[in-house]
């Protein structure tokens, strides 16, 4: 035995050790991948030892190769066995390598459940810290359940160090095993009055996470919470609070009339950037869910607006943006306060930082009215031009689309303006948004009536520009734009001033290179053409006009039938047979064109874009059973054959019972919801709003081609947006004075004012503004009774939901947590759990018999709360005073709450944890180098502070970089 | 809640990865790529956030190292870059002065640090004194 432990020691000379590996891969820089698989053929021998001390080195090293990028799920079982170490310094070396590359996909994972029991009960708290870290990383659903009961346990242990650890950790057990939360929570809640103020700031973060996810279910908590929010001096915890209670406040409007004072005080008086950007927060939800109109709450919204301004206009970058991001949220329900900031807004259009612009746009889009469209737009125009990187620009493209398009074009007054911009955005040198810009046009051409004539002439002149698309063959982006353009003028050519012109433009053999969708578009509405023509030719008794275009189609069309475009060609030929079919019905002097022309009877109307799905399923129809019987081999999660099919496989070996299917079924679809919710890569379906373009009639199709354009557009004798500034304005100032005088008559008749438009309150408000051409948007069509419910806007993938119960519900004893040595007895699911009276508050079960009997120890109010919690939110609520259990004035002045926390002996707000080191911790709440001005107003209420602590506060160092003094080289 | 940390420096070089959240390797490694491709092309005068994915970084520059912290979208910025700053203030005392070698040659001791003031994604003590004791209580253990 000596002998072998003098042997292992001898062994360990020779191993290397961290810094030898370290230093090995330094020096290898040529050739690092023959070196460390070098190293890991070194250290899988290592692994073979009994030493258990070579063993954690080679695991140590291990976890170093696997940070750079290593696969060491190899070694898991190794991880295992050094976990069990009883040593601490191997232990911990184990579950930090677990906690770095286990997950639910190691299969060893289930032989530590006894080892990590066991560590969690170990004596010393280091053993069980250390368990309960890496379980926070590594934990499954299996371990979860499992563990559940020890850690709730570990809930109430006597270190302060191990309870803050067992709460935090509680989340993401709850997360694993929603079953969990339940019989947890009563205790989780006892936490937050925990003596020890680093438990109760743990528990805060737990709820706060589990009530942002779920926030009814955390109501009944609204007073403790508020209670902690008056009492705390903690600036993280109040953070965490007040934004809790920013998702709270939409669901009790009577809690935010009650939060809107102390919050007030709070950005009044706090010197930390971060807890005054919470607070101005969690204000505009609260003002959000008041409704609207109350006069005295328009002094919170000016204060909001005037923080946020100071903000915006601070050099700090960080606090520019944020101060954007909170104003876009004022913006949604208080569009007048943060409109007077336009000025503001259009400066961060120059920012450097993309991010600060990208918001400051946002804002744009909100802000805009029919009086300022055009002004707006016509700045962010000439920010197209100016901007460097393709990137922003097509941002800014999307975003002017946006802004236009939205609310059906609520604030365009004149679409001639309009599709003017649009033309001249086709002049973008390389940008991927032709299709953006097709579809809009399509759009302003079908649904607004009155501009297609005028449509039509610009879309013709693009295409007899010819421009587009010459930039190169099939990979300029911008020729998306003819398909819309050939469209129009085919569709509505009886408009068209020159069809011939136009016509002969869309045969040019250039038309050739273009890509194969969109010549299809040009052969089918070259028919469209040929017929307007026909017709008017014959109209005016021309034959010989008419057989001239019959002969131009049959002599140009041949160069469309040889495409190799399948589409284009099939088109090319039926249409070229028409037209020698048509050239010899003109040889006998036969009239064809109202034949032709029936050929594009009739109007196409628009479609809603989810019409399709608010078609109601017939009767008798099962969408999800299969027509045909799917393919044997397909196990992919999408299509999972459904039970009725199963037998019908002749692959499945055994027919499993149907039950067992639609439970697998269940398990999978939970499987992969909770794997697309973990998922970063999964991107929620968020309908953006350029999806709505994607959904017209006949541009979903249209791909994405990429652009190399080297040769900037410009397309001569084009309309250019600018002009209609001018025309806006003259044309507003013409009705303004026709509106003055109106309203001098109106004075003069009648006193009272007719209750129409013009009397009414609004002098220069934009609703003055009258559109230029009459706008008859023709509504999208739905189809006959179609549901008009909303239901497709929820998410059905939120993994939260699991977790929404309802806490205030007594336990049942199926619900209770397995207590060790029990992992029989609760996996039968007892059938009572439904015939558990909910109302039944007699009949306790025992468990929670003990817990009551705690609590009553506790206080009586905590028993009284859970009791009757809901007459309790109410009361609490409706009363102006605070009821006897949380004693904090209602309306606290900081003054108030500082003397308050004066009095319980606590540091003051800014200042503190409460504990003995806090103060100077605290201090590092505000962010020191953010909030110069602020400091200065706060100098006083600081320097009452500072006399209270027992360390002058650090000295801040003023650039960051010097906390990493280059003492040695610095590694790369 | 904190879904993970990562310190690299500008060549890319992962000094700390921890994840909150779980993920296979291929992705964690496409996630360092990924954060050290937007993060480095920032300079001084850009913000400390970068939207990313469906959550955000909030991240700091020490020198030649990105400290990167990625975080829910509804999170207070603010907060994170100063529990970023603590962070490092920490590991200064600790190493005293700390360079990038130090997280190197000691990364296990770096990954303690994280974890006594971080756990399960949530910020867990911010008083850097406390820490620092704790600390030194473990390497007494040793």
């Amino acid at each position: 035995m000596a002998l072998k432990m003098v042997k292992g020691s001898i062994d360990r000379m020779f191993d290397k050790n961290l810094q030898d590996l370290v230093r090995g891969i330094r020096n290898h820089k040529e050739d690092e991948a023959k070196y460390i698989s070098q190293c890991i053929d070194e250290i899988k021998q290592e692994l073979k030892q009994d030493n258990i001390a070579v063993k954690a080195n080679a695991v140590c090293k291990l976890t170093y190769l696997q940070m750079l990028g290593y696969d060491i799920s190899w070694a898991a079982f190794n991880i295992i066995e050094v976990m069990s170490a009883s040593k601490f310094t191997f232990k911990r070396i184990g579950y930090l390598a677990a906690s770095q590359c286990f997950h639910e996909g190691t299969d060893v994972i289930m032989l530590t459940t006894n080892q990590i029991r066991k560590d969690l009960s170990s004596p010393s708290q280091y053993d069980t810290g250390v368990a309960l870290t890496g379980l926070s990383c590594f934990v499954t659903p299996d371990l979860a359940r499992d563990l559940a009961n020890d850690i709730m346990t570990l809930m109430s242990h006597t270190k302060p160090y191990i309870r803050k650890k067992a709460v935090l950790i509680m989340y993401k057990v709850f997360l694993r095993c929603p079953e969990a939360l339940r019989p947890a929570f009563p205790r989780l809640k006892e936490k937050l009055e925990d003596p020890d103020p680093g438990v109760q700031s743990a528990a805060v973060n737990v709820i706060c996470e589990l009530a942002r996810r779920n926030p009814k279910n955390y109501l009944s908590l609204a007073p403790l919470f508020f209670k902690l929010m008056t009492s705390s001096t903690n600036n993280w915890v109040l953070i965490k609070i007040i934004k809790l209670f920013g998702a709270l406040t939409p669901l009790e409007p009577r809690l935010g009339k009650k939060l809107i004072e102390p919050l007030t005080n709070l950005i009044h008086s706090t010197s930390a950037m971060s807890l005054l950007y919470e607070c101005v927060n969690t204000v505009i939800a609260v003002l959000i869910s008041l409704s609207s109109g109350m006069p005295n709450h328009s002094a919170s919204i000016q204060l909001c607006v005037q923080k946020l301004r100071i903000l915006i206009e601070d050099s700090d970058q960080n606090l520019k943006y944020l101060g954007l991001l909170a104003m876009s949220k004022i913006l949604r329900t208080h569009p007048k306060s943060v409109q007077a900031h336009k000025d503001l807004v259009l400066q961060c259009l120059d920012d450097k930082d993309e991010s600060i612009r990208l918001r400051a746009l946002d804002l744009l889009y909100g802000m805009v009215s029919k009086k300022n469209l055009v002004e707006i737009v016509r700045k962010l125009m000439s920010h197209v031009d100016k901007a460097e990187g393709t990137a922003y620009r097509d941002e800014l493209l999307t975003k002017i689309i946006d802004i236009c398009s939205q609310c059906n074009y609520q604030h365009v007054t004149n679409f001639q303006w309009y599709v003017s911009v649009l033309v001249e955005l086709t002049q973008l040198e390389g940008t991927r948004h032709g299709h953006l810009l097709a579809a809009q046009m399509l759009d302003v051409a079908i649904r607004v009536k009155a501009i297609r004539k005028f449509a039509v002439a610009q879309m013709s002149a693009l295409l007899d520009s010819a421009h587009l698309g010459a930039g190169g063959p099939q990979r300029n982006g911008i020729c998306e734009v003819l398909y819309a353009a050939a469209w129009i003028c085919g569709e509505f050519s009886e408009h068209l001033q020159e069809p011939q012109q136009t016509l002969e433009a869309m045969l040019r053999p250039k038309v050739t290179t273009l890509p194969g969708h969109i010549q299809a578009v040009y052969v089918q509405n070259v028919v469209k053409l040929y017929a307007c023509i026909l017709q008017q030719k014959e109209q005016a008794a021309e034959p010989e006009a008419a057989q001239d275009v019959t002969q131009l189609m049959v002599e140009r069309l041949p160069q469309f039938v040889q495409s190799a475009d399948l589409e284009v060609q099939e088109r090319a030929s039926c249409v070229l047979q028409l037209a020698k079919h048509i050239q010899k019905l003109q040889a006998k002097g036969v009239p064809v064109a109202e034949e032709v022309s029936a050929l594009f009877a009739g109007e196409l109307n628009p479609v809603a874009p989810k019409a399709q799905k608010k078609v109601p399923v017939p009767e008798g129809l099962d969408l999800d059973a299969w027509i045909n019987e799917p393919p044997s081999d397909s196990e992919s999660e999408d299509e999972k054959p459904k039970a009725i099919f199963h037998d019908e496989e002749p692959r499945h070996a055994k027919p499993r019972p149907p039950e067992a299917e639609e439970e697998e079924l269940a398990r999978r679809r939970e499987a992969r919801k909770q794997e697309q919710a973990n998922n970063p890569f999964y991107i929620k379906s968020s309908p953006s709003p350029q999806k709505r373009y994607q959904d017209m009639p006949g541009v979903e199709h249209i791909p994405v081609v990429q652009i190399d354009l080297s040769v900037p557009l410009k397309v001569p004798g084009m309309p250019v947006s600018d002009q209609y500034v001018k025309l806006e304005e003259e044309r507003k100032h013409r009705q303004r004075l026709e509106k003055d005088r109106r309203r001098k008559k109106k004075k003069d008749k009648d006193q009272k004012g007719r209750p129409r438009r013009h009397s009414m309150l609004h002098t220069e408000s934009d609703e003055d503004v009258a559109p230029a051409q009459r706008v008859d948007i023709v509504t999208e069509e739905m189809p006959e009774n179609a549901l008009p419910s909303d239901e497709d806007d929820k998410d059905p993938n939120d993994p939260y939901r699991a977790l929404d119960v309802d806490l205030d519900k007594p336990l049942a004893d199926s619900e209770k947590l397995p207590v060790q040595k029990h992992r029989n007895a609760e996996t039968t699911k007892s059938p009572e759990k439904e015939d558990v009276p909910v109302v039944e508050k007699k009949m306790k079960k025992p468990r929670k018999k003990e817990k009551k009997h705690r609590e009553k120890e506790r206080g009586k109010k905590e028993k009284g709360k859970e009791e009757k919690e809901g007459e309790d939110l109410d009361f609490w609520l409706s009363t102006a005073p605070l009821p006897a259990e949380a004693p904090a004035p209602e309306e606290p002045g900081v003054d108030a709450v500082i003397a308050a926390a004066k009095e319980e002996g606590e540091e003051p707000r800014g200042a503190g944890q409460g504990d003995e080191d806090g103060a100077e911790d605290a201090e590092r709440n505000p962010e020191q180098k953010s909030s110069k001005h602020k400091k200065k107003k706060h100098k006083k209420e600081k320097e009452e502070r500072t006399k209270d602590k027992k360390k002058p506060k650090k000295q801040q160092p003023p650039a960051h970089v010097q906390l990493l003094p280059p003492r040695r080289e610095l590694l790369h | 809640m904190i879904r993970f940390i990562l310190i690299q420096n500008r060549a890319g070089k992962t000094r700390l990865a921890k994840w909150y959240m779980q993920f296979d390797d291929d992705e964690k490694q496409k996630l360092i790529e990924e954060v050290h491709a937007v993060v480095t092309v920032r300079d001084a005068k850009h913000t400390n956030f970068v939207e990313f994915r469906n959550f955000k970084i909030i991240y700091r520059r020490y020198a030649g190292l990105y400290f990167c912290i990625c975080v829910d979208v509804s999170d207070n910025n603010l907060a994170y870059l100063e529990a970023i700053h603590n962070f490092v203030e920490v590991l200064n005392e600790y190493f005293h002065n700390v360079c990038e070698l130090d997280l190197v040659f000691n990364f296990y001791k770096v990954y303690t640090v994280v974890d006594e003031m971080f756990l399960a994604g949530e910020i867990r003590e911010t008083s850097q004194t406390k820490v620092l004791k704790q600390l030194l209580m473990l390497q007494s253990l040793e």
